[in-house]
């Protein structure tokens, strides 16, 4: 969930009055909001570098307000007070309008070039703007957010910002050979080639992040004026010669990307938050776009969409008996200006360019009901009749752990992630024999794998616990998972789980007899006779690199082999770094249901 | 410090150990007696000595000078006192402490033989002894030196065969050994201050702390404690002896033995008590044994978009063998993918490539949402439909930064209900209930955002002990997107919530670490310590400073 950071104080002079932190606090969560943190520059700093280098920093109080991940109009100071005050019903939602200019239109053409790194562009002009300080920074900081949250750090979109007043259209987007693009990017004082400031890049702790998007692309995406400047390069840095301040006036918007979708979503945040601060309010100059096939756009597409929605219908989703007025009065807080049409029940919304976030009449319901109040809501039970079932692997390894613990035996919970040290190397195997699941991307060694035994977890909580009293007696029942080929099985993944039931006995003496004693109790539990008849169970002498040999046993029950047990070899109770005898069984009780 | 109550280890052991010592010192008296018994090869035990002389005493009498009368250690008396004390109202002890002037070893040394200047005087002749001869004596560096300034002997240096000790005077008083004569004889207050001083410089006398008994008889005085019997036997029952018993007194301070037992993990304990409650309202459990999933049942059949951070390899554990799924439901597969790419049912969709490869991606499940999804596609393909409720308890992975509250797997709760004409109304019904089995009354709702339910809400409750609104739960209605082109009919809607098991759990006992109670770090003594799990029940008051 993003973060939105903004001034306390700039924040209730926008809204037109004063909260206390309680009461901006239940406005936040009626809406759908989190007032997350109350802080300053000065307490961030003093928290993450010490209160040496926090000593001259801002004490400004600063709301840190959590924004759901879906409404990008609400990623700055601008949104979020614009969403309040209509829910308020302070303002009426502003119509945001998209005009031609006077003079020349500013285009922005695409070359075919683009179509294998960054086929996308889309473009728009923010007129006689007028920043303060504050203002500025809440425009830098929006692009910042977008460039995090739907961009998908830059990996999506990216947003250029370039003063029109240092350019002159037409401008090229296309794609060159990296040694042949050579500019000063923003916060330089020199030109360089794409190859060095790439190189650069690599040490720079924002930019270092973007840098694999074009890396080892034979063209990187570089936008020139009709002069050769270059605006930018993206999805990395801007050029420094169009790099706006606080006293830009004329500002030229680009983003290129791969989705185009987004491109534009992002382009209609981007202007309709910060034409609020142009000269004629709400009001976006048009560019040109013309993509490779010669196709021409014009945007930002700042499209209003009406949508249809019976009032019984919303009323019948949330559960509330409200008028189709009343439900239009909602949703027109809900910044989604609403009226009743046709036979008095149709409710006809218009979504604006600013809630891309609608794309369902589910999404219409939604803001209805946040309107209304959640907590408003009758809460009422479901007319559902079912009968319940356990399901049955569940129902049988319920029943066991009361059983094992009745036994004596203690109950470990321990990872299904391992490495492949605790499965293979620690147990006497090659890895290629476990048949385990692979994590292509674990963090570190601890989830290299699914575990394919029990048995190293619970060596582990012993060596976790070798202070405890001697006997230590402990057993899991739970799912390892196997490489498994069949498509029959009805995952079809490549994998499946097993139930597993692993005990372990640990003492100054091996106690096979008593982990020998366990399989039968567990036999007799399931109600599986002692005998190699059909039905019942024995144990034969096998092996295994696990066990100490000639102390190994293999269990045959109900006409399969379910498991082994036997005492460990003295390598494997050294590798989990124990000192006693120890003694286990382990038997997959799948075949038992 | 947080309210609710805690795994109180330290309280515990501090308990378990405390119980030892008293097991050992007053819960087998008898024990004890027998023990001095043969520790002093007395024919009499002096526990018995010591009653006789108090049953002829008149008021009571002192363990020191009993010790002297019997003329055995102290130490032996104090034992008896202790192991009589211990039987209960037999006798009465009051421990006195008094100061007391005591030889030391040298001090005794010259009570017995004289003062060193005494000895010295005693070994010279008259006809006088060499002085060289005489420093050899054992006395002789020390006596020579006061012998001197006490003006009993002389020494001559003219004499021919270097110089020679003479007696001065022909007899004297040893006033040192006389001094430590009385000491020794217990009359030490007839010296004055100044003579105490002085031979307790020259380290001869000592004052000491005795700590003594003054012991009188108790309310339940009897010289025949012998006959007290410990334990209830078969033949006193048989033979109807006991009703001529004494019997010693049972100490109910001390603890009892726990019993041997094996225990279940308490997470574990509190998965149990979730599946009850599902059971009890009717939801029926879904099969979740599957940890590895492909990316399309996990992601995409719940219309979570292809480039959503969720799907990306630091949030997600991908798998690298086996990479991808072998079969995907192909007919289903096209319905999901033209609803993201172009949107249908109602839906603008997400407008942007859909890539199979993408959804064959196998990963570690992140959520268990993806085994409802397959039970919810399951359902769709009976005809007609059927309402269900259903719930899943089991791990899902995650690939996050692990920190006090997060590990790389969890376990999720899951209830979903299938029905026509659900509202959100009944989503919050089913959920009051739901957490009043839980114990928790104080519930509200906030708007939130999932990529596969619209509307969304967090469930909070307010937490008594954290005096604030903590999040308990997330739930919503599942998407059409998700549900219709799995096949469910239009008018049906499915509502569902999920929360972590680990963290009410944490909550409950007030527990700060996750890794004190998931993995193979957990310490075992939380795990056999831990009560039953009632989450209905009001939680037991934290300790206090002296319970602890």
């Amino acid at each position: 969930m993003p973060t939105v950071s903004v001034k306390r104080d700039l924040l209730f002079q926008a809204l037109g009055r004063t909260y206390t932190d309680e009461e901006f606090d239940e406005l936040c969560f009626e809406f759908g909001l989190e007032l997350d943190e109350i802080t300053s520059e000065k307490e961030i700093i003093s928290k993450e570098q010490g209160n040496v280098k926090a000593a001259g920093a801002s004490d400004v109080v600063l709301y840190k307000i959590d924004v759901p991940a879906n409404r990008y109009d609400l990623l700055c100071l601008e949104g979020l007070v614009r969403g309040l005050q209509v829910f308020k019903e302070r303002i009426k939602a502003p119509v945001y309008k998209r005009v031609m200019p006077d003079g020349k239109i500013q285009k922005l053409i695409i070359t075919e070039e683009t179509a294998k790194i960054r086929p996308f562009a889309v473009a728009a002009v923010l007129r006689n703007i007028k920043f303060t300080k504050d203002r500025y920074d809440s425009f830098i900081e929006l692009q910042e957010k977008l460039h995090q949250n739907i961009c998908r750090k830059r990996a999506l979109v990216a947003i250029g910002t370039h003063d029109l007043d240092t350019l002159s259209g037409p401008f090229t987007y296309t794609a060159k050979r990296p040694s042949d693009i050579k500019f000063k990017p923003l916060n330089k004082t020199k030109e360089y080639t794409a190859c060095e400031l790439m190189n650069i890049y690599k040490t720079d702790n924002h930019l270092k992040h973007y840098l694999h998007i074009i890396e080892n692309k034979p063209l990187y995406p570089v936008i020139y004026d009709s002069n050769g400047v270059v605006l930018s390069m993206p999805p990395i840095i801007n050029g420094d010669h169009s790099r706006i301040t606080v006293n830009t006036r004329n500002i030229f918007i680009e983003c290129t990307g791969t989705d185009f979708t987004k491109a534009k979503i992002v382009l209609d945040i981007i202007v309709t938050m910060f034409s609020e601060y142009c000269e004629n309010q709400f009001t976006v100059e048009a560019a040109e776009v013309v993509f490779p096939n010669g196709k021409s756009y014009t945007f930002p597409e700042l499209a209003y969409r009406k949508e249809m929605v019976r009032a019984d219908l919303i009323n019948k989703k949330v559960g509330i008996r409200e008028t189709p007025e009343n439900l239009a009065k909602l949703l027109t807080r809900m910044y989604l200006k609403s009226e009743v049409i046709g036979d008095g029940n149709q409710i006809e919304i218009e979504i604006p360019p600013t809630r891309a976030d609608i794309i369902h009449a589910c999404d219409i319901v939604e803001d209805a009901a946040i309107a209304y109040g959640y907590n408003n809501i009758q809460m009422t039970l479901p007319k559902t009749y079912t009968i319940a079932n356990q399901f049955p692997l569940n129902k049988l390894t319920e029943l066991l752990r009361y059983d094992m613990a009745a036994a004596g035996f203690t109950e470990a919970l321990t990872f299904a992630l391992c490495s492949q040290e605790d499965i293979a190397d620690k147990l006497g195997l090659d890895i290629s024999a476990t048949k385990a699941v692979h994590i292509s991307n674990p963090k570190t060694a601890e989830f290299q794998v699914a575990r394919t035994t029990l048995l190293p977890g619970l060596l582990k909580t012993i060596a976790a616990n070798r202070k405890m009293p001697l006997p230590l007696k402990l057993f899991e029942i739970s799912d390892i998972v196997i490489k498994d080929s069949n498509t029959e099985c009805i995952q079809y993944v490549g994998a499946k789980n097993y139930r597993h039931l692993c005990a372990v006995y640990y003492n100054k003496n091996p106690g096979f007899e008593i982990i020998h004693g366990l399989l039968d109790r567990i036999m007799q539990l399931l109600d599986v006779p002692p005998g190699e008849d059909k039905g019942g169970y024995v144990i034969k002498a096998s092996e295994g690199p696990a066990f100490f040999p000639g102390r190994c046993a293999e269990i045959f029950a109900r006409g399969q082999s379910v498991g082994k047990l036997g005492v460990l070899h003295p390598d494997v109770i050294t590798k989990f770094e124990l000192t006693m005898p120890c003694s286990s069984l382990e038997i997959n009780i799948g075949p038992f249901l | 410090m947080e309210p609710g109550w805690r795994w109180e280890l330290s309280a515990v052991h501090h308990l378990r150990l405390r119980r030892h010592t008293q097991d050992d010192d007053t819960l087998s008296p008898a024990l004890r007696l027998d023990t001095f018994k043969m520790a002093m090869h007395s024919p009499v035990p002096v526990a018995e000595l010591l009653l006789r002389r108090l049953e002829a005493s008149d008021g009571g009498l002192d363990s020191a000078e009993l010790a002297a009368e019997l003329g055995m250690e102290h130490q032996a008396v104090v034992g008896a006192v202790k192991s009589l004390q211990a039987l209960g109202e037999v006798i009465e002890a009051e421990l006195r402490s008094t100061k007391r002037w005591e030889l030391t070893a040298e001090g005794e040394e010259i009570a017995r033989e004289g003062s060193h200047e005494a000895r010295v005087f005693r070994s010279i002749p008259p006809e006088g002894l060499a002085q060289s001869e005489l420093m050899r004596l054992p006395s002789g560096k020390v006596g020579f030196s006061k012998a001197m300034s006490n003006k009993w002997i002389r020494v001559d240096k003219s004499a021919a065969d270097g110089p020679r000790v003479f007696r001065v005077v022909d007899s004297m008083e040893d006033e040192v050994q006389r001094r430590l004569q009385l000491v020794q004889g217990g009359q030490a207050e007839k010296l004055g201050e100044k003579e105490r001083s002085e031979l307790r410089k020259r380290k001869l006398l000592a004052e000491v702390t005795l700590k003594t008994y003054w012991v009188s008889k108790g309310s339940a005085f009897s010289t025949s404690i012998s006959k007290q019997e410990t334990e209830l036997s078969p033949e006193m029952i048989s033979s109807g002896s006991w009703r001529d018993r004494p019997f010693k007194p049972y100490n109910f301070l001390a603890h009892g033995v726990l019993p041997d037992s094996g225990h279940l993990h308490p997470l574990l304990k509190v998965r149990s008590q979730f599946r009850q409650i599902f059971l009890e309202m009717g939801f029926t459990e879904m099969p979740t044994d599957n940890f590895i999933e492909s990316s399309f049942w996990n992601f995409d059949a719940l219309f979570q978009p292809q480039q959503h951070p969720a799907r990306d390899q630091h949030d997600t554990f991908f798998l690298r063998d086996p990479a991808e799924a072998l079969q995907l439901p192909m007919d289903y597969v096209q319905r999901v993918k033209r609803t993201h790419s172009q949107g249908g049912y109602g839906s603008q969709g997400y407008k942007y490539t859909w890539k199979l490869d993408e959804a064959r991606k196998n990963l570690l499940r992140t959520h268990t949402t993806s085994a409802s999804a397959r039970a919810l596609y399951r359902l769709a393909q009976k005809k007609p439909f059927t309402p269900v409720k259903y719930f899943s308890i089991d791990r899902v992975f995650r690939n996050e930064t692990l920190d006090a509250t997060h590990l790389a797997e969890f376990h999720q709760i899951e209830g979903v209900v299938a029905d026509h004409g659900l509202t959100l109304g009944h989503l919050m019904g089913i959920l009051r209930e739901f957490f009043t089995k839980l114990g928790i009354t104080q519930l509200r709702f906030k708007p939130a955002y999932n990529p596969y339910t619209e509307p969304s809400m967090e469930v909070f409750s307010y937490h008594q002990g954290l005096k604030k609104w903590v999040e308990v739960g997330n739930s919503g209605v599942f998407r059409p997107e998700m549900l219709l082109p799995m096949g469910l009919p239009e008018n049906v809607s499915v509502i569902a919530w999920g929360l972590s098991l680990e963290r009410p759990t944490m909550i409950k006992y007030g527990i700060n670490n996750i890794r004190d109670l998931v993995g193979h770090k957990v310490n075992l003594q939380m795990v056999y310590d831990s009560p039953l799990c009632r989450l209905d029940a009001e939680p037991r008051p934290p300790p206090t400073q002296e319970a602890a």
